[in-house]
């Protein structure tokens, strides 16, 4: 039996084709993910990602807990309302996940955490609470739905649809939230663009929804949601990286704070980690589409496709890919597609942000 | 959008036309680019490739997956849509017109083994459950 979002009624009336992500039944596009996809670059879409858990810590030592328990620091929030992208690591240094911590204020931080690892997430920080911060208490809000509004018009449209989110918002700075009544309006997302993501009670949602669908918002589904993250050079938990996988392995050193001072959960681990592969962007210069798991072919070694597909807003095939260290963007290096040797470059991700091609073509 | 009379079918969702001077044109099924979604590359064979009946002989990718077309009978190819190579969206818009390559079979008589369009039909409806 496959778990709903309390929009799901809402995906269904739409027309949407479904699929099953991660146990949960959600809406793959509406028609055309491609369509979805211009939409969010050029104006603006929205995508319920409700199936992604929000985990309230609360209590005195939440911030001490906190900088044990992720591997970037969260002392640098220090605005009430600020976000810190983080990964979850094992003592080995591996990845359990990665997520966004929003600080609230000094007695209350947020965790939002992938859909496909909330539970597995949530019993680690409850180990790890028992032993470190028993008074800390943490709590799972599936109460909450999660609506993400994105693209250079999404702002604007949020306005119109919510009265009063343009003056709880003023002033906010990206990777920023604030409180509107039970309603979180955080500028953080998944697609490269700016927006919103919006944590509201999950019975408010459906109108929300309508508001924004009324005021002319389209409805993007997890496809384009996918394709969007690609471009903007962002990793997908379980497909680009896993518990087996450390940050420095994945492109996330620049989340890993190893300033001394602080102890933190895979920290020794990692101290004495010397990667022997590190991640790229490709882009196709033959014609074809890359996709996860084909073979990398180098001069100094094989690597691995972690994500690939077709990058819309390039129109072409982009891809995340695991390679030896010493490769590095500007290269030429192959990639085996169905016993083709396809010629690729490697470049620096992002691929796109905020509608902009960063990559030479 | 229906499926029409006039074409025969496989259960791997081709779609086979028989042509005035006995080449078959093939391509895929509006069901079959509704479940791929928004294709993004087509990969025809070569002309003047051998086929045998049933092998893998092109590929559609969409922006979900690849899928590989298969050859409905055997036959030696005699051309390719060149005009999906830049605009394999076609497929999308018109299942039924943008056709993916056509051959020359080797026993034309087998064509009437193929499925007609309510036995496809049925087929494509099974597989969904």
């Amino acid at each position: 039996m496959l778990k709903t979002t309390m929009l799901n009624p809402v995906h269904r009336a739409l027309g949407a084709r479904m699929v099953d992500f991660g146990g949960w039944d959600m809406p793959l596009h509406y028609g055309s993910q491609i369509e979805e996809h211009h939409c969010v670059r050029r104006d603006c879409a929205m995508f319920d990602v409700s199936h992604m858990l929000a985990i309230d810590v609360r209590g005195a030592d939440s911030r001490a807990f906190l900088s044990y328990a992720l591997a970037n620091n969260v002392a640098r929030l220090q605005q009430r309302g600020k976000a810190l992208y983080s990964c979850l690591l094992n003592a080995a240094g591996g990845v359990l996940d990665d997520l966004i911590v929003y600080f609230l204020d000094e007695n209350w931080f947020r965790l939002v955490v992938n859909a496909g690892t909330a539970d597995k997430d949530y019993a680690w920080l409850s180990a790890l609470l028992a032993e470190r911060a028993p008074q800390v208490r943490l709590k799972a809000r599936r109460d909450l739905a999660i609506i993400a509004v994105q693209g250079p018009n999404a702002r604007a449209q949020v306005y119109k649809a919510l009265p009063g989110s343009e003056d709880a918002t003023s002033g906010l700075t990206y990777f920023s939230a604030a409180f509107m009544g039970e309603c979180m309006l955080a500028r953080t997302g998944y697609t490269g663009e700016d927006g919103f993501e919006i944590l509201l009670p999950a019975a408010h949602a459906a109108a929300l929804w309508q508001k924004l669908h009324e005021a002319g918002v389209a409805a993007a589904g997890l496809g384009a949601r996918d394709t969007l993250r690609l471009e903007a050079g962002m990793n997908l938990y379980g497909q680009d990286m896993d518990d087996s996988t450390t940050p420095f392995e994945t492109g996330l050193a620049w989340t890993v704070d190893m300033g001394a001072g602080r102890d933190f959960v895979g920290r020794s681990a990692l101290a004495l980690a010397c990667p022997e592969r590190h991640a790229v962007g490709l882009v196709l210069l033959d014609k074809g589409v890359m996709r996860s798991h084909q073979r990398v072919a180098t001069p100094l070694g094989a690597g691995e496709i972690t994500s690939g597909g077709f990058a819309p807003t390039l129109a072409r095939s982009i891809a995340l890919a695991r390679v030896p260290t010493a490769v590095v963007p500007g290269a030429e290096v192959q990639v085996e597609v169905r016993g083709h040797a396809l010629r690729t470059r490697v470049v620096q991700p992002p691929f796109v942000r905020r509608g902009r091609i960063m990559v030479e073509l | 959008m229906s499926t029409p009379e006039n074409l025969k079918y496989t259960k791997s969702h081709e779609w086979v036309r028989a042509e005035a001077d006995g080449t078959l044109t093939v391509g895929i099924t509006d069901h079959a680019q509704e479940m791929l979604g928004d294709l993004v590359y087509v990969e025809a064979p070569a002309v003047g490739r051998q086929l045998k009946r049933s092998e893998e002989c092109a590929v559609v990718e969409s922006v979900k997956a690849a899928a590989d077309i298969y050859a409905p009978l055997a036959g030696v190819v005699t051309e390719v849509n060149a005009e999906l190579a830049d605009a394999p969206e076609k497929i999308n818009q018109d299942a039924y017109s943008a056709w993916i390559f056509k051959f020359k079979p080797d026993q034309p008589g087998e064509l009437s083994e193929l499925l007609d369009a309510a036995t496809y039909e049925a087929s494509a409806a099974a597989e969904k459950h």
